[in-house]
């Protein structure tokens, strides 16, 4: 009683004196909540989107970018680029006077040249390079796509012109450069970094050409940006950026309506319609390539067994689960590919629910009596997939039906995937969201051999006919041939079930209504350099 | 004294020496490579691993290997953290002092809240006031503080928009760590936002303080009103005011120094309790103090901080434990006798 009159009144003081107006450092900054921490600082090593939201629009500029209507390449820094005859040659043209960042740890004195990019690119694939095995060698996105061993060599032909040799054509190489796990880094600063005996600095206090700056990131609690204020687009409209870390969802979602957060990534879609009543928020829908899907693990049994996987695929009730757990703003997934793709099969038939059939397919392989699997959900909410522990329950109750008892397991994000990474699971409910427009994006990253070796592959499926189907429309300039190999693959993909696609969903964020210009990616992460506030 | 002093300082010794004990035997018992969870390396090669089992004592007795952890310690090396590759030391000091910085405020607060209120329950406790105010305690001593604080985020952040739900400051300040302790910061940080930065983080302090001060403040009442009332009956009492001393002199000279010293010992055996809240407080607020960090290491599976983070707040508790203790000792020349 007394105690509430206190504080009342302590309250009632402190919010007349700042009532007035927004001090200025609230009216030329920025917060976006962030679900989760970044990795590290180089998207090159990583692969979550919460890494890729934080770092890669922001801090740095790729070669080339995507439009994000058409899917079609635009020049970055590279301003023009030529493709030989014979489809092994890449030649491209670099812009003139982009300057890296200048920050309390390392002022450049060059801008950007094509040193920079046989730097950058030489890391990924050269065992010989500093940096190569920094944070032990490996650079997922890369590997998934075989890069080390499609491209032959890359040279500097000019301070403004570099080459790229590869072994075999690949029609998806250029699309490889512009996602946003192929930023540019600064040789000068790496070099000044090794001659310190620093080299692990690179990937944590990261130097960039982007719109915004590096400032300091405080673990798990937020990241700081400035502006980079010779920014080659011109400068931001915003001058500091903060990603604050807010993993808790519901705390997440209290910290956009009591305005501690300008943006917030992937409300729920439970709240959505609570989150447009507000006349302070707005919600952002865009489109966005992803999949959301139960991945077996197929090294482990009964797993192994494609009469296993079907039958588990015919279990689960995909319409139930939209509804539980999309509120049905996703697409019932057919396949791995969105049907926004170019290559998506028309004819693939729409996933079926079948407890009986699941359980003569079980008797067939002599498991009538059922088994006992493990069901691992992400415990962080991402767009392809935003509950997985609810989906997990409801797989569960569904494997039930046909006499499989499942337990459910979850750890925390990064050791999740750690141990996910290892092939510790049995079964995954995990996702992807494209990185490029191309079709290929989908394929080889989840389901190549290569990918199984490196863990992309969360079903650690590796098989010889599907990688040559994979080979095979790569090695084709021919789009109406590459289209054919990508149908043969998805209905390869229907009979093997090494995973159970199950839904694409479109991509959210709630923002103050005072918050402009804000663009996300279809392929990638989200953009900050547009935004601005208005009528502060 | 002096002996009771030393007795004192010995079982101090003594419990910190079992706390090591446990503490280096975490490291075995943790799963995994024990190398590891003492070193907190994640990655060790062959030649870095044959360098660390020699400095550790690994191949010789537990005793030995004791006896190197305990120097290890004693020198500020903790070995690192799994999940971000940084001395542990080193990240206990960025957090502690946030936890710190809360607890002596709440602490504060309760004295200042409690002591009071306590009094003025013990002065008539028939009145139907000051059963109330015990009423209050009663109920502010059973609130679970978990609930406590999301009433309080949904009606001063959510609904009324008054007051930040959590953090220390608002992110866009930028103030650079000196102490740790966030308002000597500001003070001490020469950016132009100054008085808005202080204002901001008195506001982003007011929730979680008066949370965490929720219980020991109720607890200090029930106690002082007890202690009060207690003394209130002893004949010096009667002496006094039959010597003619007003009711304030009587109440200040020889009711409250004499009631204030179970009070103080009290502080000393809530504070474990009040570190538990603490921690609760931090993680419900996103209070970046040592309490969220033990958390979320306990989540990330992240034994080298874990077993740092216990023998920190455990050395933490049993000092201020024996410190008011002694205090206490000192302005009760009874107690000394025991």
């Amino acid at each position: 009683m007394n105690r509430l009159g206190i504080f009342a009144v302590l309250s009632a003081l402190s919010l007349s004196a700042c009532q007035p107006e927004q001090p200025e450092t609230i009216r030329t900054g920025l917060v976006y909540c962030a679900e989760g921490p970044p990795e590290n600082f180089n998207p090159q090593r990583v692969t979550s989107g919460t890494t890729i939201d934080i770092v890669s629009q922001q801090l740095y500029d790729r070669l080339l970018d995507i439009d994000a209507n058409t899917g079609n390449l635009l020049p970055a820094l590279a301003t023009a680029w030529q493709r030989s005859t014979d489809g092994m040659t890449y030649d491209f043209t670099l812009r003139h006077d982009v300057a890296f960042h200048h920050t309390h740890f390392f002022t450049p004195s060059r801008p950007l040249t094509a040193d920079d990019i046989v730097f950058t690119f030489n890391r990924i694939m050269d065992p010989t390079h500093p940096y190569h095995f920094l944070g032990g060698g490996v650079y997922p996105y890369f590997q998934s796509v075989d890069w080390a061993n499609l491209v032959n060599k890359i040279t500097a032909i000019a301070p403004d012109k570099v080459r790229f040799e590869l072994n075999r054509p690949d029609s998806s190489f250029l699309a490889n450069l512009a996602t946003d796990f192929a930023p540019v880094l600064s040789a000068e600063y790496a070099a000044a970094l090794l001659a310190e005996g620093q080299p692990q600095r690179l990937d944590t206090q990261p130097i960039g050409t982007g719109p915004f700056h590096f400032k300091e990131y405080q673990k798990d609690v937020l990241v700081r940006l400035y502006r980079h204020s010779t920014y080659w687009r011109g400068p931001a409209a915003m001058e500091q950026l903060v990603f604050d870390i807010v993993p808790n969802n519901a705390r997440r979602m209290a910290k956009l309506l009591t305005h501690e957060c300008d943006i917030v990534a992937f409300p729920r879609l439970a709240e959505l319609s609570l989150i447009t009543e507000r006349p302070d928020v707005k919600v952002q829908e865009s489109t966005n390539m992803n999949v959301g899907f139960w991945a077996f693990n197929t090294k482990k049994t009964p797993f192994d067994q494609v009469k296993v996987r079907q039958a588990l695929a015919l279990a689960i009730n995909q319409s139930a689960i939209l509804q539980a757990v999309y509120f049905n703003q996703a697409t019932a997934a057919k396949g791995i590919l969105p049907p926004t793709s170019w290559a998506f099969d028309q004819q693939l038939p729409a996933a079926e629910y079948d407890p009986a059939q699941a359980r003569a397919l079980l008797a067939e392989v002599g498991l009538s009596q059922g088994f006992s699997m493990d069901i691992w959900a992400m415990p962080v909410q991402r767009l392809y997939n935003p509950n997985a522990l609810k989906m997990a329950e409801l797989i569960q109750a569904d494997l039930a039906q046909i006499g499989v008892t499942a337990n459910i397991v979850s750890y925390e994000w990064n050791t999740f995937r750690r141990k996910l990474t290892n092939g510790e699971h049995d079964s995954v409910l995990i996702g992807w969201a494209a990185d490029n427009a191309d079709p290929d994006n989908f394929f080889r990253p989840l389901l190549s051999c290569a990918a199984a070796e490196t863990g992309s592959n969360r079903a650690q499926w590796c098989d010889p006919v599907f990688d040559h189907l994979l080979h095979q429309a790569l090695s084709t300039g021919d789009q109406q041939q590459r289209l054919g190999y990508y149908i043969t693959a998805q209905q390869y993909l229907h009979q093997q079930k090494p995973l159970v696609a199950i839904a694409h969903s479109q991509r959210f964020q709630a923002i103050n209504v005072n918050v402009e210009g804000v663009s996300v990616n279809p392929y990638g992460g989200i953009a900050l350099f547009g935004a601005r506030r208005i009528n502060p | 004294m002096m002996i009771f002093l030393l007795r004192r300082l010995f079982l101090l010794g003594t419990v910190l020496l079992g706390l090591s004990i446990f503490a280096f035997s975490l490291g075995y018992l943790f799963p995994g490579d024990p190398l590891q969870n003492f070193s907190g390396l994640r990655y060790i090669d062959s030649a870095q691993r044959e360098q660390l089992i020699m400095a550790y004592q690994l191949e010789h007795s537990y005793t030995k290997q004791y006896v190197a952890f305990l120097t290890r310690v004693l020198q500020g090396d903790w070995g690192l953290s799994f999940s971000s590759q940084q001395p542990l030391l080193k990240e206990i000091w960025q957090v502690l002092p946030a936890t710190l910085e809360l607890t002596t405020y709440a602490l504060l607060l309760s004295f200042f809240v409690g002591v009071p209120l306590g009094i003025l329950a013990a002065m008539k406790p028939n009145h139907l006031f000051c059963k109330s105010i015990s009423g209050m305690a009663l109920i502010g001593y059973s609130l679970p503080i978990f609930w406590w604080a999301l009433l309080l985020i949904m009606l001063f952040s959510v609904t009324l928009g008054w007051l930040p739900s959590g953090g220390r400051l608002g992110v866009l300040y930028e103030i650079p760590t000196r102490t740790g302790f966030m308002l000597i910061d500001i003070l001490l940080s020469d950016t132009r936002y100054q008085d808005a930065a202080l204002m901001d983080a008195f506001r982003h302090l007011m929730l979680p303080t008066l949370v965490l001060a929720t219980y020991p403040t109720t607890v200090m009442i029930r106690f002082v009103r007890d202690a009060m009332l207690d003394v209130w009956d002893q004949n010096y009492i009667k002496t006094a005011k039959a010597k003619g001393l007003n009711r304030l002199q009587v109440l200040y000279r020889h009711g409250l120094r004499n009631a204030l010293l179970p009070v103080i010992r009290q502080i000393g055996l809530q504070f474990s309790t009040l570190i538990t809240l603490a921690m609760l407080t931090e993680v419900i607020f996103s209070w970046p103090g040592i309490g969220r960090w033990l958390i979320d290491s306990i989540y990330q599976r992240n034994f080298p901080a874990i077993q740092a983070g216990l023998m920190i707040i455990s050395t933490l508790v049993i000092t201020i434990n024996m410190l008011t203790e002694i205090l206490h000792t000192f302005f009760n020349p009874l107690a000394r006798k025991y």
